[in-house]
């Protein structure tokens, strides 16, 4: 057979490609066979992702009994809403304290060498490899009362110990250092795609720095700042593990509300009632999001 | 130039804020005194020689790496045979299959912890060793797809072709010519599969027992309930444990985007 002749939508000669006999072929085009290969993965996720939020929703609207108490519960305690606003806010800042620090460096990393580039890459990328907990754990080390950063101030500057951990302070610093790569990665792919020749020839034009900057430059980096602060936004959203470690148990934030509901208080329903809220912010953000920027993916590279 | 200048200053403090701050847990591993605080005090390995003593350590540490690596074959299995579905096929709805195969990513983990702890509980799964293996496997399998899915696209169809051509059976032209052409995907894949399994904590707080607990929970637990310096050791443990598996991951990847001759 005329192999160049192949071309990439031609199903019949995939059915060749995937080693299926030639009466497959003869039986048309629709060769539907390799859609099995997906029902092992088709089955693990509906058994074990799909139904299991399934039953976290049937329990929001029937546990204790049928109805929506559960969410009118969520929605009318005023303690409830402070979970739900600091959550947000938390959230928020972090998003931004990570804009800031990314942008300089995902711009840094377009104007370099490409060894300089690869090694900058692999700093923004080495900390993944580490778990969170052990860096939340070191983070505990360096905040605590006793810890470096207090003797250093009360050693040079002669103030007591400040409050780092506990507060919202080492919760945000934390959450930081952990979402910055996920911030970094899509901005820096966006700035690659700008045509370096922009900024001088607005600048030719007559602009000064900042202007060409705002005008030109950062309209054209907007689809990473989208993808890069929604990634950043939803994952801090979620997160657990470092603000039950460096938070306040006063001032906790929704997923450690909801662990508190179901394992301390046994009230399922609520517990429930509140994951469902959070996962319905976290789809309605990325919906709203991807309306308005069409390029950007649903899916960029998130790792938990 | 010096605007470039200020921007490399401003780059290398980022960097020492990434990296520097978890580097403190090496030094407090070898803390003598039974103590977090820092800078520790004497140098002792007493911290190392109580893990490897302790059998509750060691048994968490043992089931961890059986969850690991179980997670990794079935996560590689399931989620390679997924890939190769998704890319021979053109079918309504594939980005929508594909999307679902992905949504673990998104979904915050405290809420898919609530929904497995509630069906674990049904089905008597909780702290189990398949109940472990069948959470860890929703996360780290869109890892491995995404992995495989990037490599199949480089993939030449007319190299399947031509062994279909030759006579390669199905099978067989995917283990003598597919699956070789797409290992460092599958590689990379399968240690992202086990390194995310070894170090998830928030499904595996959810889905403990006394009886089977992983070191992440087993960690978590020491941190919040005890003031046992043991854990500096074991975080420097499996600390260099993913960073080893990662850095493989990497090179295989690597190997990957140079130009097959």
């Amino acid at each position: 057979m005329a192999i160049d002749s192949v071309t990439e939508g031609d199903v019949s000669t995939r059915a060749i490609a995937l080693g299926a006999d030639p009466g497959a072929k003869k039986r048309g085009p629709k060769n539907w066979r390799p859609l099995l290969l997906l029902i092992p993965a088709f089955v693990i996720v509906s058994l074990f992702f799909l139904a299991p939020l399934a039953d976290v929703f049937v329990r929001s609207v029937t546990d204790p009994q049928p109805g929506l108490q559960n969410y009118q519960w969520l929605f009318s305690t005023p303690g409830n809403l402070n979970v739900v606003m600091r959550t947000f806010g938390t959230a928020i800042l972090v998003t931004f304290v990570c804009l800031l620090l990314a942008y300089p460096y995902a711009y840094l990393m377009t104007i370099v060498s490409d060894r300089t580039r690869n090694m900058m890459q692999l700093f923004i990328m080495m900390p993944l490899w580490t778990s969170i907990l052990v860096r939340t754990l070191a983070w505990m080390v360096l905040l605590q009362d006793t810890g470096p950063i207090n003797s250093i101030l009360a050693a040079w500057f002669d103030i007591g110990p400040i409050p780092l951990i506990r507060t919202t302070f080492g919760v945000a610093l934390g959450m930081s250092q952990v979402l910055l790569p996920f911030m970094v990665l899509p901005l820096y792919s966006s700035m690659a795609k700008i045509d370096k020749r922009l900024l001088p020839a607005a600048s030719n034009l007559g602009a000064n720095p900042v202007t060409a900057f705002f005008t030109v430059y950062l309209p054209l980096s907007k689809p990473g700042i989208f993808s890069g602060g929604v990634t950043v936004f939803i994952l801090g959203l979620g997160f657990y593990i470092i603000p039950a470690l460096l938070g306040s148990s006063k001032e906790i934030m929704i997923s450690a509300m909801i662990q508190q509901q179901i394992s301390v208080f046994l009230m399922w329903g609520q517990g429930t009632a509140l994951g469902i809220f959070l996962l319905a912010c976290t789809i309605l953000i990325l919906v709203v999001v991807s309306r308005f920027n069409k390029s950007g993916s649903l899916f960029p590279g998130v790792d938990r | 130039m010096t605007s470039k200048r200020l921007l490399g200053i401003f780059a290398v403090l980022i960097v020492i804020w990434l990296i520097v701050p978890t580097l403190v847990i090496i030094p407090m591993s070898f803390n003598e005194a039974p103590s977090f605080n820092f800078p520790p005090k004497g140098f002792s390995t007493r911290w190392y020689e109580n893990f490897f003593t302790d059998p509750n350590w060691m048994k968490s540490l043992f089931a961890s790496l059986q969850v690991a690596v179980l997670t990794m074959i079935v996560a590689t299995t399931v989620g390679v045979l997924a890939s190769l579905g998704l890319s021979k096929v053109k079918f309504r709805g594939k980005g929508l299959m594909e999307g679902y195969f992905l949504l673990p990513l998104i979904v915050p983990g405290i809420v898919l912890a609530v929904g497995l702890y509630s069906l674990f509980l049904r089905l008597d799964l909780l702290g189990t060793l398949p109940g472990f293996v069948l959470a860890h496997t929703i996360v780290s399998m869109p890892l491995v797809i995404t992995n495989v899915m990037a490599s199949l696209q480089g993939l030449d169809p007319r190299l399947e072709q031509a062994s279909a051509s030759l006579g390669g059976g199905r099978v067989r032209t995917f283990f003598s010519i597919t699956l070789p052409l797409i290992a460092p995907g599958v590689t990379a894949g399968a240690l992202f599969a086990f390194v995310t399994s070894f170090d998830e904590v928030i499904l595996s707080l959810f889905i403990q027992s006394p009886s089977l607990q992983t070191l992440p929970v087993k960690i978590f637990n020491s941190v919040t309930q005890t003031n046992d310096p043991t854990v500096a050791a074991v975080a420097v443990i499996t600390m260099f444990t993913s960073v080893i598996v990662m850095l493989v991951a990497q090179f295989a990847t690597r190997k990957r985007k140079r130009p097959v001759a």
